[in-house]
């Protein structure tokens, strides 16, 4: 579903991505690990397209096609999804008039009429209820005055609206308390089917406990340096990410 | 909100599509401004003698008075003896049947007004005026049975002197400015309403103002007065066609609010705004002025404007009547090289009286967009209070956003607060719209549209869905 090959990528002309390699099949769960400034979210802002980041080598492929050479809009109706780190606020933009232009947006590109009002309308109570968004938040502007797991709730809500073949989560867990964390997670395992995939970028192995991963990698200086089953995660929370600088710098 | 994002996507793909010329047979005057001129229009219109008494003392007051340069505008000086001052469609109804000329028909049909009544299901009287004179009033019968008076102001002169007589001139009067003194003597046409004591008028009234001959200027009049406990709401719309060179619209609109009675104005303005080097486009010159003498009395100006290469205007409010209201919200939208001057005036004079004003200019391409207001409380009226919002929104790195507020407070029991922001168009909020499929323009629809909702949501329901199509169409290609 998704290869890169040996992607490298710059901000403000300094280099983060140095040469990262990764495949994800259809069903899989990958979880990308890492010290802070390792390029985690430079990864997932890399291949959605965000215009601060420059691609300056390596190859993407999405479903078969060159991802890069997709716009970032084109990329999300391929069915590429990113739960934000920190979602933005928009204010004076309701949450139904924002999913509605997605929602049709996506339409569009796949050569469908736009939904009628009704069928949308039941759509959304549908899958608020994923991440038990009340009906409060889906009728206020697009993340404004949300607390902060509000909006990671409102990022799955998203997810769960627009049924991306490939969902990348970037720091979901960040800023979330445990019982906010359950339900993002469960919301995220409700969603999971054979056909699309996620990649969880975290710093912590709590996460993984409620989302299982299949394959965790470590990203560090730019590249993966290590991929394994879960227990790599368990390994990392053990020793600390000291334990992959002291091997990965002597 | 059900349609408006298709309205949006569909709108984001086109130009300004009002531009277009109707080809009637119009009589235009020669150019140039002189008494004569003046003693002609008032003898095409069969005005009584105080009329063109009226007139005339304007034109001389005019003629002392310099064309104001204060404004953080560049207005070229204009030649006023190279403007036509008056133009009308030769026949606007057939002499046999009655009927109205269907070019004018037609016209009015592309830019969406309805004038058959059997077809307004809008259920909103109009008034349209083309160049200086109105071509047709609907639903004045109607409103007539319950003393709801709408009609052009030449017929009101005729039909109903003695309310003209005792309102015109009586809030903006001729000495107020340049554009003022002007205006009250050369105006053609314009809306005359009143509204009796205790009458909920049951429809918006609506004028449509439209530009169509060359070389001329358009100086309308309105003139609405609210008797006690009445209320109404009114609409003004105008767009005129593309041309190189610049034309004068210089109107004035005068409003009175009696005891308890309550006025909403709501104008969106899409003149021409001249091509995208700055070439052609409308000079809007308008003074816009409500006196609210009543006790208790309010009036609600809603603006939103796009069009026009310069903007000059100040819908304001003199709060006489004790507890009387004012509110002022505004959208002000420029780009390539308009230049808008907006804002409002709020002059409480009674006590207890409360003004809120909300503006918000977008500013893209090369233009410049400024707020000018003031807040004035006389020393006698105590208990007032003033909330002032002003939030300027850039679009690009070429344009600018000006504020100029004035606060003048001569007593201790009134409260007066103001708040300023200005921002830039937020790459975060873009690409966060990209994410979800939206693409670029579609997102500064939504974002601007967002940013400017606590204006529009106070436009009536059918002026709100065309206003925000139209901050779309006019923001096409602006981000950068």
């Amino acid at each position: 579903m998704l290869e890169i090959k040996d992607l490298r990528a710059s901000v403000e002309g300094k280099e983060i991505l140095k040469g990262v390699n990764l495949t994800v099949r259809p069903g899989e769960v990958h979880a990308i690990m890492g010290p802070n400034g390792s390029g985690k979210s430079t990864l997932s802002a890399v291949l959605t397209g965000n215009p601060a980041y420059t691609v300056t080598g390596g190859q993407v492929t999405f479903g078969g096609k060159d991802l890069l050479a997709l716009s970032p809009e084109d990329r999300a109706h391929e069915g590429l999804f990113l739960s934000f780190q920190y979602p933005v606020e928009i204010p004076g933009v309701s949450m139904v008039n924002f999913m509605r232009a997605a929602v049709n947006e996506k339409r569009k590109y796949q050569g469908l009429e736009p939904m009628s009002a009704s069928d949308f309308l039941k759509l959304m109570r549908e899958k608020r209820a994923v991440v038990q968004l009340d009906n409060k938040l889906a009728s206020r502007a697009v993340n404004e005055g949300f607390s902060g797991g509000e909006k990671k709730r409102n990022e799955i809500f998203q997810m769960a609206m627009l049924e991306p073949r490939l969902s990348i989560l970037d720091e979901t867990d960040s800023g979330l308390d445990i019982d906010a964390l359950r339900i993002v997670a469960s919301g995220v395992n409700t969603l999971k089917n054979r056909d699309n995939a996620t990649i969880v970028i975290t710093h912590y192995q709590r996460l993984l406990d409620y989302i299982k991963p299949d394959f965790v990698h470590i990203l560090y200086k730019g590249r993966i340096v290590m991929s394994a089953g879960p227990e790599l995660a368990l390994e990392l929370e053990e020793k600390g990410y000291d334990w992959v600088k002291d091997s990965m710098d002597n | 909100m059900t349609d408006n994002q298709q309205f949006i996507a569909q709108a984001a793909n086109e130009e300004y599509k009002y531009g277009f010329v109707t080809d009637v047979d119009t009589h235009v005057l020669p150019k140039g401004l002189n008494e004569d001129v003046i003693r002609e229009i008032s003898r095409l219109k069969q005005e009584p003698q105080w009329l063109l008494d009226f007139r005339l003392k304007a034109f001389a007051h005019w003629r002392t008075l310099e064309q104001p340069s204060w404004g953080q505008l560049k207005l070229p000086p204009i030649d006023y003896q190279a403007i036509s001052y008056y133009a009308a469609p030769k026949k606007k109804t057939d002499g046999n049947t009655g009927e109205m000329d269907p070019e004018l028909v037609k016209t009015f049909d592309k830019l969406g007004i309805p004038l058959e009544e059997r077809m307004a299901l809008s259920g909103m009287a109009v008034d349209a005026i083309m160049d200086s004179v109105s071509v047709r009033t609907t639903y004045s019968e109607r409103l007539a049975e319950l003393g709801v008076i709408f009609c052009p102001i030449s017929e009101a002169v005729r039909d109903y002197p003695d309310l003209v007589r005792r309102y015109l001139g009586r809030v903006v009067p001729y000495t107020d400015n340049f554009f003022a003194a002007l205006n009250s003597a050369v105006f053609s046409d314009g809306s005359f309403v009143y509204i009796p004591k205790g009458v909920r008028c049951p429809m918006e009234l609506s004028s449509y103002f439209r530009i169509n001959a060359a070389q001329t200027g358009q100086f309308e009049r309105t003139l609405i007065v609210a008797d006690d406990d009445s209320y109404v709401s009114y609409l003004e719309g105008c767009t005129a066609p593309m041309r190189d060179e610049n034309q004068l619209h210089a109107a004035i609109v005068e409003i009175v609010v009696e005891d308890r009675a309550e006025v909403k104005y709501s104008t969106v303005q899409n003149w021409y705004p001249g091509d995208k080097d700055g070439n052609g486009g409308i000079y809007n010159l308008v003074t816009k002025r409500g006196l609210c003498r009543g006790d208790h009395s309010k009036l609600s100006w809603t603006q939103v404007e796009t069009g026009s290469a310069v903007t000059w205007k100040y819908p304001s409010c003199v709060l006489a009547g004790d507890y009387s209201v004012g509110e002022f919200y505004s959208v002000a939208l420029t780009r390539n090289y308009q230049q808008a001057d907006t804002g409002t005036k709020m002059i409480h004079l009674g006590r207890n009286s409360t003004s809120t004003i909300v503006s918000k200019g977008i500013s893209a391409g090369h233009s410049q967009n400024s707020y000018r207001g003031l807040v004035k409380i006389a020393p006698k009226a105590t208990g007032c209070r003033n909330y002032t919002q002003c939030d300027s929104l850039l679009l690009s790195d070429t344009s600018g956003a000006h504020t100029f507020p004035v606060i003048e407070v001569d007593n201790d029991s009134s409260v007066v607060e103001h708040e300023a922001t200005t921002s830039k168009i937020n790459e975060e909020q873009i690409f966060y719209c990209n994410q979800r499929g939206i693409p670029t323009e579609d997102a500064v629809g939504l974002i601007v549209n967002g940013y400017a909702k606590e204006v529009m949501q106070k436009l009536p329901m059918e002026f709100a869905v065309e206003a925000q199509k139209l901050l779309s169409v006019s923001l096409e290609g602006s981000v950068g």
